[in-house]
């Protein structure tokens, strides 16, 4: 059963040179309507869904991707200053979340990942909001119901479960919205994003599962979790699924469209995977240099989904100084909103971590509370006692 | 003797085993190349290789449940739970299987799998990153249960567990895992204490104050300041939390006549509650003041800004052990 060698069938198979790898390497069946030239390309299948992106919108989505791109970096610089705890960068993943979060109707429900800050961004979440958990002052940073948006989820795969069971609901319901899983490749290995491929099918439920392909699951490289293009796995539960550039805007928002209006029209689930590379750390926590080679990185970097944008909007004659400019300033809004709602959100109270454990009074934590009560005021400054309790 | 952290003890530990015996087979998310979110595994692929120290899928009923599998097949899995709150997609093949296999067969099969949890908060992490579930691992028969609160528990420890036939959860408290202490890496296995065995820390007269991973530290520190109030604690790390080590506590509470349980789990039936009720059936007429528990709420764990309320601290102890001695404390002039 094992062999020392990785990939010749043992369980440490997935290493370096082994056929799936290089199956999934040459992608042929990858969508793509923007090259890395930033040339649009025609796809007779997938144009029309993209036909209506009038010029305007075309630099709208250019002014997201930078937007959320400069989120990323002072986030990442809040971190370092210790504002923030911990921050999971996206970048490199910018198309990919705008390209689908913009293809949504404001009653569609998105359940994401704790990576999928560009989601977030694009349905209305305030930038503070989107570092709050991050920050440490509050598990959620929104209320679900005011974006519709679920809160970050962090346990691997959980959300693409309850993205189904929403679907469900909505089936149920006759409305014709739809709800929205966003995962990673590693979670497809995880039982739950499997057992909600089974019920979304079974149900013929209107989901969209969306797996940002970035090829790394921390350290462990895509090919350790799936031996077949991960959007192949999806026909074997009966779902639909296609492969498209992640790092092309338009490709992804074409997919998504197609598949959101076929769960409008009960058509049930999609799964889309979008291409695409974590061009940064998992989390400003990781160093991606002990598990991956500088090169990847480069040919990753040559496929920039900005910058590809940009070409696109250079050889369309659309980008002007005024645009430049224009998205310069609202990255810079954006950024400087982020920083000062951080750096002024309010802090939590002592007592704020008994609220909500449950909706009803519950007497053992009542008088957990009370006793603890008791025990700050002992100090005679609360704040003063908190500061010396704890972690020591 | 040499010193090291408490991570490297363990990972020195996880090499002794590899090379002792060709059956031991690491496994889990991240631990080959980058050797583990928290460096436990570092190097261990690199001089093991990948089939002995296995990347596995992103799957935590998948590890276990291979593991299982693999048990069958005479090896011995250790395998690594990148966070405590990561541990419940692997509960059921943890307390259905791991747990019942040995009974379910009647000692037929054994499931000797090793289960590292690096467990407990206080380092400012995000949600799932900082539980206590050990108690829900207590509470299921055919598990042991271990917690290592120094760099030569964790060391021989990892190793005794490991050597076990039956198996066993290891939680490593993670907020310890760059405290340095001595080890003695010669130290035969035979030679070390058992890991079902208490240890007692420091000894005293006053109280007996129980404590286990993280928190041993931290009463221990409690121990110094209250001696200089002329309080003398003796302080007991549990090491293994299934089964408990009644006859060392029976004998300090014996002696002291009074008992201080902490832990950063919540109260509700956790381990605090077991050793209460053990102690109070088996030294009722020596006690001289009510078992008093100072643990974590009964609250999800909270966000970090929150933790260090939490979490008992050394005065949040200090005042439990004021309550034990009837004392003037926070909730004098109260009654139950
Ligand atoms: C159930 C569970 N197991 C392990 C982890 C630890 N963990 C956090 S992120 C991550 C990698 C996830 O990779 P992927 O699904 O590809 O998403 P990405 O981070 O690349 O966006 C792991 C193992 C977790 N959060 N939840």
């Amino acid at each position: 059963m094992f062999t020392d060698d990785a990939g010749k069938g043992g369980i440490a198979a997935g290493g370096p040179g082994n056929s799936a790898e290089s199956n999934r390497r040459t992608g042929g069946d990858l969508v793509q309507l923007i090259t890395p030239g930033g040339e649009r390309v025609s796809n007779p299948e997938f144009d029309s869904w993209v036909q209506d992106v009038s010029d305007e919108q075309l630099a709208s989505l250019y002014e997201d991707m930078v937007a959320i791109r400069r989120i990323d970096a002072e986030a990442t610089a809040l971190q370092r200053q210790g504002e923030l705890a911990l921050w999971p960068p996206l970048l490199g993943q910018e198309a990919s979340q705008i390209g689908s979060a913009r293809a949504l109707r404001d009653d569609d429900f998105v359940f994401p990942s704790y990576r999928d800050n560009g989601v977030a961004y694009v349905r209305g979440v305030q930038p503070a909001d989107i570092v709050k958990a991050w920050r440490g002052n509050a598990l959620a940073g929104w209320d679900p119901y005011t974006v519709n948006v679920a809160t970050q989820q962090i346990i691997i795969g959980a959300q693409s479960l309850h993205a189904t069971g929403y679907a469900m609901g909505i089936q149920n319901d006759g409305a014709d919205s739809v709800a929205v899983a966003y995962f990673g490749d590693g979670a497809t290995s995880e039982g739950d994003v499997n057992e909600a491929m089974v019920f979304a099918a079974s149900f013929q439920a209107p989901v969209v599962f969306i797996c940002q392909n970035n090829h790394w699951a921390i350290s462990e490289p895509v090919m350790l979790q799936s031996h077949i293009q991960i959007a192949d796995r999806a026909s074997g539960f009966g779902i639909p699924s296609m492969r498209v550039d992640g790092n092309d805007v338009l490709a992804v928002m074409a997919a998504t469209r197609i598949a959101v209006d076929r769960a409008r029209r009960g058509g049930g689930p999609t799964f889309i995977e979008a291409v695409t590379y974590r061009m940064g750390p998992h989390t400003t926590a990781d160093d991606p240099t002990r598990y991956r080679d500088a090169n990847e990185l480069e040919d990753w970097a040559a496929k920039d989904p900005i910058e590809r944008l940009r070409t696109l909007l250079e050889r369309k004659g659309l980008l002007t100084g005024e645009l430049e400019a224009a998205v310069a300033a609202h990255a810079d809004a954006v950024a400087k909103e982020l920083r000062a709602g951080t750096i002024n959100m309010a802090e939590p109270q002592p007592l704020d971590i008994f609220k909500h454990v449950y909706s009803t009074p519950n007497s053992t934590l009542d008088r957990q509370q009370d006793h603890y009560t008791r025990y700050l005021a002992s100090f005679g400054d609360p704040a003063e006692a908190a500061s010396e309790e704890g972690a020591r | 003797m040499t010193q090291m952290t408490f991570a490297r003890a363990i990972n020195s530990g996880l090499r002794k085993s590899l090379e002792n015996d060709p059956k031991v087979i690491l496994m889990g998310e991240d631990i080959g190349t980058l050797g583990g979110v928290f460096r436990v595994t570092d190097g261990l692929q690199k001089d093991f290789g990948k089939h002995r120290v296995v990347d596995t899928p992103l799957a935590e009923s998948g590890i276990l449940g291979t593991a299982v599998g693999l048990a069958y097949r005479g090896y011995r899995p250790v395998v690594e739970i990148q966070f405590d709150g990561f541990i419940y997609p692997a509960f059921d093949q943890i307390v259905s299987q791991v747990a019942k296999m040995h009974y379910r067969t009647q000692g037929a099969v054994k499931m000797p799998i090793t289960i590292r949890v690096p467990f407990g908060g206080g380092i400012g992490s995000p949600e799932h990153h900082s539980e206590s579930p050990e108690a829900y691992f207590t509470h299921t028969s055919g598990l042991r249960v271990i917690s290592v609160s120094n760099p030569q528990d964790a060391h021989t420890m990892i190793q005794q567990a490991i050597a076990s036939d039956d198996p066993v959860l290891y939680f490593e408290p993670k907020r310890r895992y760059h405290d340095k202490g001595e080890v003695d890496e010669t130290l035969d296995l035979s030679a070390a204490l058992s890991m079902e065995k208490a240890r007692v820390v420091t000894e005293g007269t006053d109280v007996t104050l129980v404590a286990y991973g993280p928190l041993v530290k931290t009463a221990r520190d409690a121990a110094l300041a209250a001696a200089d109030e002329g309080v003398s604690i003796e302080v007991i790390d549990l090491r293994s939390l299934a089964p408990l080590d009644f006859a060392t506590l029976e004998a300090s509470v014996r002696k002291t006549g009074r008992l201080v349980i902490t832990h950063e789990a919540s109260q509700t039936g956790g381990l605090g509650a077991e050793v209460a009720a053990g102690i109070t059936e088996r030294c009722f007429y020596h006690l001289e003041a009510a078992p008093v528990r100072v643990t974590g709420f009964d609250v999800p764990y909270p966000y970090s800004k929150l933790e260090m309320h939490h979490l008992p601290g050394l005065d949040r102890i200090l005042d439990g052990v004021d309550r034990a001695l009837g004392r003037p404390n926070s909730l004098s002039g109260l009654e139950g």
